[in-house]
């Protein structure tokens, strides 16, 4: 069965996401884009992944109290991701913003995966989410990814871990192996996905230049979308009858 | 009814056998207002004077996730996707920390909704069917569904008489069809039951004519449970002319 594709953006907004595993600097890169873009005076609105107000206590929750299964991490994650889709993200492409999300569906797509939830499950379950118009992948090998996280931060957490696959007792040699899965799946997608691919070993300069380049090409060459159309398809704005 | 050894709609679960559960699993579904909560009372205190080990479970009492959606809906905020998939993300944590391990166990566990509810509304909210569908997918086919089947005008009824004012949330206030709680309840509820009803046959929903007194319905509920688990020893309630007679 061929999974389900996400919905075209048919707004006047531009959709521009960030995806790689923890470590790889893209939100480093995700922000220094939004710098650069409100720089020109252009409207550009922001996402985070797990940052819905709605739902995000409830994540957190689960998280310490450390209650999740690959099912319920993936669905509470999906509903996060919707609420933002619904009361943020759709509007502001309505209103002609440049949304920058850092991490989108597809970090569900590769998480979820491997935790061991059906892939054709999880892609239908994101199938209201609209069509990035630009997707960055920072590319970074395992290795120096774990160096900038052991290096950088306070402890590695459970689920980031992930722990609760249950691949090793030891918290970093479980990062060592999950995210080496989860960077499998994010290459194994890239091409499906049209992902750009930024080398996230270059210098921070190096991988904006690349990015503005990019993005610049993007804003510039692409014709306007056409106006919204009414369509049958799932997604978050079918709901108004 | 399913006798068979439990399975899933769609693809398993994760890391969960369903081999080694020997409950039952017994959905109630309906529409809002229709009586539901009564029937799994009753069903509860008879199944366990039977000698059975009964859990009940409901929307929006998971451990994860009911208070979110409570908080959710206090505020009026809830997006209709967002509203679907908090739902599921309950329903999900019940399934598998709650339903599965009293199947596990031996209980009779008696559901008050299940998915068909979470399906229903996304689609009287105008989602697509196959989407909610495929995300609902990971529950396991109870072994038997009824659905308690009432008109709008005894739900209408029912809400006046026995909570007195109209919910928000039952009334779908979220769908913008009307100004106020009445027309709406009304309209939201015919969406709701036309959506149950689409999937009564693909889901093998057992219709059970919820417009009458409550004490029919639970006599229909027992006979058919009796007669459905007949190894469980459940004692059927006379017949129905005998149970009005005595009520009369």
């Amino acid at each position: 069965m061929p999974l389900p594709p996400l919905q075209p953006n048919r707004h006047k907004g531009k959709l521009i996401i960030v995806e790689g595993i923890d470590g790889s600097g893209k939100s480093t890169q995700l922000s220094l884009l939004a710098q650069y873009l409100r720089a020109q005076g252009k409207p550009v609105a922001f996402s985070a992944w797990n940052s819905s107000p709605l739902v995000k206590e409830t994540t957190r929750r689960g998280k310490k109290k450390e209650m999740f299964t690959p099912t319920t991490f993936s669905l509470i994650h999906a509903t996060d991701f919707a609420d933002r889709m619904e009361r943020y993200i759709l509007p502001m492409l309505k209103a002609g913003a440049i949304v920058c999300a850092d991490r989108y569906a597809f970090t569900a797509f590769a998480r979820d995966v491997v935790r061991g939830v059906s892939r054709q499950w999880v892609r239908n379950l994101y199938r209201f989410a609209v069509k990035p118009n630009l997707a960055f992948y920072f590319r970074v090998p395992l290795e120096v990814a774990i160096g900038r996280i052991l290096g950088g931060r306070d402890a590695i957490k459970y689920y980031e871990a992930g722990m609760d696959v249950g691949l090793s007792r030891n918290i970093v040699e479980s990062f060592r192996l999950f995210q080496g899965r989860i960077l499998e799946e994010y290459d194994a997608m890239a091409e499906e996905m049209g992902f750009h691919i930024i080398d996230a070993t270059g210098s921070i300069e190096k991988q904006q230049q690349q990015m503005r380049a990019i993005v610049d090409r993007e804003l510039s060459s692409s014709p306007p979308a056409p106006s919204p159309r009414r369509r049958s398809a799932p997604s978050a704005e079918g709901q108004a009858q | 009814m399913n006798l068979t050894p439990l399975q899933f709609y769609g693809d398993a679960l994760p890391d969960v056998d369903l081999s080694e559960l020997q409950g039952k699993l017994i959905v109630i579904e309906g529409p809002d207002a229709v009586g539901r909560t009564t029937q799994v009372e009753r069903l509860r205190a008879w199944l366990e004077a039977s000698g059975h080990a009964v859990l009940d479970t409901g929307m929006a009492r998971s451990a994860l996730a009911g208070k979110g959606i409570q908080q959710a809906k206090d505020g009026n905020t809830f997006g209709p996707i967002t509203m679907t998939l908090f739902y599921a993300t309950d329903f999900a944590d019940r399934l598998e920390n709650e339903i599965i391990p009293a199947l596990r166990a031996g209980f009779v566990v008696l559901t008050d909704r299940y998915i068909f509810s979470i399906i229903a509304r996304a689609i009287a909210r105008g989602e697509d069917r196959r989407w909610i569908e495929n995300v609902a997918s990971f529950a396991i086919v109870p072994h038997v569904v009824y659905y308690l089947r009432a008109g709008v005008p005894d739900l209408v009824s029912r809400v006046v008489v026995g909570r007195g004012q109209f919910d928000y949330w039952e009334s779908g206030m979220d769908l913008g069809l009307a100004k106020d709680m009445y027309d709406s309840f009304v309209k939201y509820q015919e969406k709701l039951i036309r959506a149950l009803d689409s999937m009564s046959d693909r889901y093998g929903f057992i219709t059970i004519d919820a417009s009458r007194p409550p004490e029919e319905i639970f006599a229909d509920l027992q006979r058919s449970i009796a007669q459905l688990f007949g190894g469980m020893n459940l004692p059927a309630p006379p017949p129905v002319r005998a149970a009005r007679r005595k009520q009369a």
